[in-house]
């Protein structure tokens, strides 16, 4: 008959309609909170989930997962005296691999010997061209830069903030510790295992002669 | 049952050794035409020899021999190897036969070669420019065409380290000026002169005086026009409310990403492909991988080969879901649909970001694998979606969409494009396949690993945007099935051939990668000379090619049907202007 298709679809929208009410209910009944909390954010995103479904940004925001990737930072070790050592070498691969070309590395020279130093002198992301595609941190042998969480960087005046240098780049290990737990722990073991094969390759060799 | 039926790719040489010789140089497939001979044999590969499909056709500069270039893939529809034939022009004389009257599909794939390479085709109905304006300078895929912000012949560029002070392009312009002209072009004084010729054109093509006032009449829809899903422009004739003629202006979206694609390096490539149809940027990645992969002789390991096919039938899921919600759009039906489609979207991506980092530019595929294993519990998460979320949910898009009957009275009979001419127009993906042809890449060249999977080429035989709308639902029902068989043998072990390299060393040659992207045939023609950066990068656009169709769905339809059957083609303009 004509017109079912059009009121079974409409059935289909209204069943959607109530059900999110009917959501919500149950979950007030059973005493859970399906906004403004971490839970509620969760269960709403989830596959599970039947009722509403957007997040109110920003009072809500979704939780990115570990290797959500948005503008890249230098990662530093703070030594005991609050020294900042970046672990960037200036090697240049980051700056080789980018494909928009948006990283710009200045080596250290040694004042006396003119030789290159392995640190740079200055590092700048301009983050108006970089693509966020991760490549970077991907093939950085020291783990020197690493991808950010926090994409919330829009700022007032694109001409003086959107260069980033070496200040606003470097974050502390710490930091990425916490954005990036599994990877930090297997880099760490990984790092672990190579210096604890260099000891037994030392005493092989001592033992050895 | 293990016997598949494989048909040798006819020796043209031998066939026809008067016209026709292998092409000597090292790494390279096909043969070498001289172009005097081209129509003459290019019409007995399509009669005689049966490569009936036109897949790719571009062009090439070979400076250092001071030579152009055109390269033709050819195919047949019933499957089996391809056909590749090439004839050269001297640079500073390039004139080309055309082979548009032979396979229409190359209208618009001659005039990107004439826009883009420089080459002029003979015999082409329209030779004028498609993707850049008239205003624009030169040709830029010839190798000594320099870009306004032009800095270095390729990436990595000297400036960066180790001496890198961070300037903007902006302010460190060779040219003063980010906009070149052709000689005695002045922008001031520049009226669409294109425009003016194109509508005069047409109504001289359909027998009205132009100087006469009758009721036939030129409308634009777009570039500006929120059905167009994009900056894409229709100019119409009309006669009454019935469509006469119909072309589709492009370009608005133009970058140029083949030339940014021979300045990067191979690898640098990969994130530039996310960008083409940016709604399923894994499919890009992966016909990309595949392309340089071939050239360089490499396979991905297992694990790494089911998680490609699993993220690219992911892919076609979300693509089609999108296509079938705004087609929703186009028809009136406004933003309900849509937004229940881009609800289980929206759960797909969450797994790409979960995975690759990001939601629609993926950058997950590598030259030999992927770029990171999955992380744990991801699997589940894309079990409880193959097995339980998503067939649920597009039985319910079924129920409010294909029995519905606006749908059916704006769809069915809308937009009929018959097999021939979607044969003969190039089409692919599901234009091509709801008009009756079988035609899958998955089925008629296996890549990857898709002879292990069973599933069904999805066929309708209408042709109508009904059908291709049916026709999606059908396919994101067979690439259920596939993940489903994925997700039952996904193996352990590493998702990476060798250590992963960001210079790699890819052996001159050339190479043509296919995939069956969601939107049809996507291409790479890849050329390398041995050099980081590839000589010749061309994408062979299923979006782009299928709008050559739009013209042949429309005649004689109503222009509010315009809309709906653009939203049936189902065209995303990050890919049709490049």
């Amino acid at each position: 008959m004509n017109g079912t298709g059009i009121i079974r679809a409409l059935g289909v929208a209204f069943k959607h309609l109530i059900h999110t009410y009917l959501v919500d209910i149950r979950a007030w009944r059973l005493g859970k909170k399906r906004y403004f909390t971490p839970e509620g954010v969760a269960e709403r995103s989830s596959y599970s989930t039947d009722g509403i479904f957007t997040i109110q940004y920003p009072e809500e925001k979704l939780p990115v997962p570990e290797e959500f990737r948005y503008i890249p930072f230098l990662v530093y070790e703070e030594g005991e005296n609050g020294e900042k050592n970046l672990r960037c070498t200036s090697c240049g691969i980051c700056a080789k691999v980018c494909p928009p070309q948006c990283i710009w590395i200045e080596r250290t020279t040694d004042p006396v010997t003119k030789r290159p130093v392995p640190a740079p002198a200055q590092f700048f992301i301009d983050v108006d061209i970089c693509m966020n595609c991760g490549m970077c941190a991907e093939f950085c042998p020291f783990d020197a830069i690493k991808m950010d969480h926090n994409y919330e960087i829009a700022t007032y005046q694109r001409h003086s903030e959107n260069i980033y240098d070496l200040q606003k780049l470097a974050k502390p290990v710490s930091y990425y510790a916490k954005i990036r737990p599994t990877n930090y722990a297997r880099e760490e073991a990984a790092r672990e295992a190579e210096k604890a094969a260099k000891a037994a390759r030392k005493t092989g060799a001592t033992t050895g002669d | 049952m293990e016997q598949a039926i494989s048909i040798q790719a006819p020796d043209l040489a031998a066939l026809f050794p008067q016209w026709a010789i292998p092409d000597p140089r090292a790494g390279y497939q096909g043969y070498l035409v001289q172009p005097d001979h081209l129509v003459e044999l290019v019409t007995k590969i399509r009669d005689e020899l049966g490569y009936d499909y036109l897949t790719s056709l571009t062009g090439v500069d070979y400076i250092e021999d001071g030579k152009l270039e055109v390269v033709y893939h050819f195919n047949r529809t019933v499957g089996g190897p391809g056909l590749v034939v090439k004839t050269q022009a001297p640079r500073d004389n390039p004139i080309i036969p055309s082979v548009t009257p032979i396979y229409p599909g190359a209208e618009f794939q001659e005039r990107e070669a004439y826009d883009l390479v420089g080459i002029r085709f003979q015999g082409h109905p329209v030779l004028r420019r498609i993707l850049t304006w008239e205003g624009f300078y030169g040709h830029p895929l010839q190798k000594d065409w320099k870009e306004p912000f032009y800095e270095e012949e390729a990436k990595p560029f000297k400036s960066r380290w180790p001496g890198g002070v961070a300037v903007r392009a902006e302010d460190n312009n060779p040219f003063g000026d980010n906009v070149q002209y052709p000689a005695g072009f002045n922008p001031e004084e520049w009226v669409p002169e294109g425009d003016e010729a194109l509508y005069k054109a047409m109504r001289r093509l359909h027998g009205i005086d132009p100087d006469m006032e009758t009721d036939r009449m030129i409308i634009n829809l777009g570039p500006a026009h929120p059905s167009t899903h994009g900056v894409f422009r229709m100019v119409v004739l009309l006669d009454g409310e019935t469509i006469v003629d119909l072309k589709p202006m492009i370009g608005y979206l133009h970058r140029n990403h083949e030339k940014i694609g021979e300045r990067n390096t191979w690898l640098q490539n990969m994130p530039f492909t996310d960008r083409l149809d940016y709604v399923s940027s894994m499919s890009n990645n992966f016909g990309y991988a595949l392309a340089v992969e071939q050239l360089m002789g490499i396979k991905p390991p297992e694990r790494a080969e089911y998680i490609r096919v699993m993220m690219a039938e992911l892919t076609r899921i979300i693509s089609h879901l999108i296509a079938i919600g705004f087609l929703g759009n186009d028809l009136g039906v406004f933003f309900t649909p849509v937004l229940y489609c881009l609800e289980e979207r929206e759960l797909i991506l969450d797994i790409f970001e979960a995975v690759s980092g990001s939601r629609m530019m993926c950058n997950y595929f590598r030259f030999g694998g992927v770029a990171r294993d999955l992380p744990e519990g991801i699997l589940e998460k894309v079990k409880s979606l193959v097995y339980d979320r998503l067939p649920r949910k597009i039985d319910d898009i079924d129920r409010y969409m294909t029995k519905n009957e606006v749908v059916r009275l704006r769809t069915e009979g809308v937009g009929v494009l018959t097999a021939e001419q979607a044969i003969r127009n190039s089409a692919s993906g599901p234009v091509l396949r709801a008009s009756g042809v079988p035609y899958d890449l998955r089925r008629a060249a296996p890549y990857s690993i898709y002879d292990r999977f069973e599933f069904d080429v999805c066929t309708r035989n209408h042709g109508d945007s009904y059908d291709r709308y049916l026709l999606r639902l059908d396919e994101i029902r067979q690439s259920l099935r596939i993940l489903e068989q994925v997700l039952r043998d996904i193996p352990d072990g590493p998702v990476m051939t060798g250590k992963p390299q960001y210079q790699i060393k890819v052996p001159p040659g050339e190479s043509y990668g296919r995939v069956e992207g969601p939107k049809g045939e996507l291409g790479y023609y890849v050329v390398s000379n041995g050099k980081p950066n590839p000589y010749r990068y061309h994408v062979r656009p299923p979006s782009f090619i299928n709008l050559t169709s739009l013209a042949d769905m429309c005649k004689g339809m109503k222009i509010a049907d315009v809309v709906v059957i653009l939203g049936s083609i189902d065209i995303v303009l990050g890919e049709v202007d490049r």
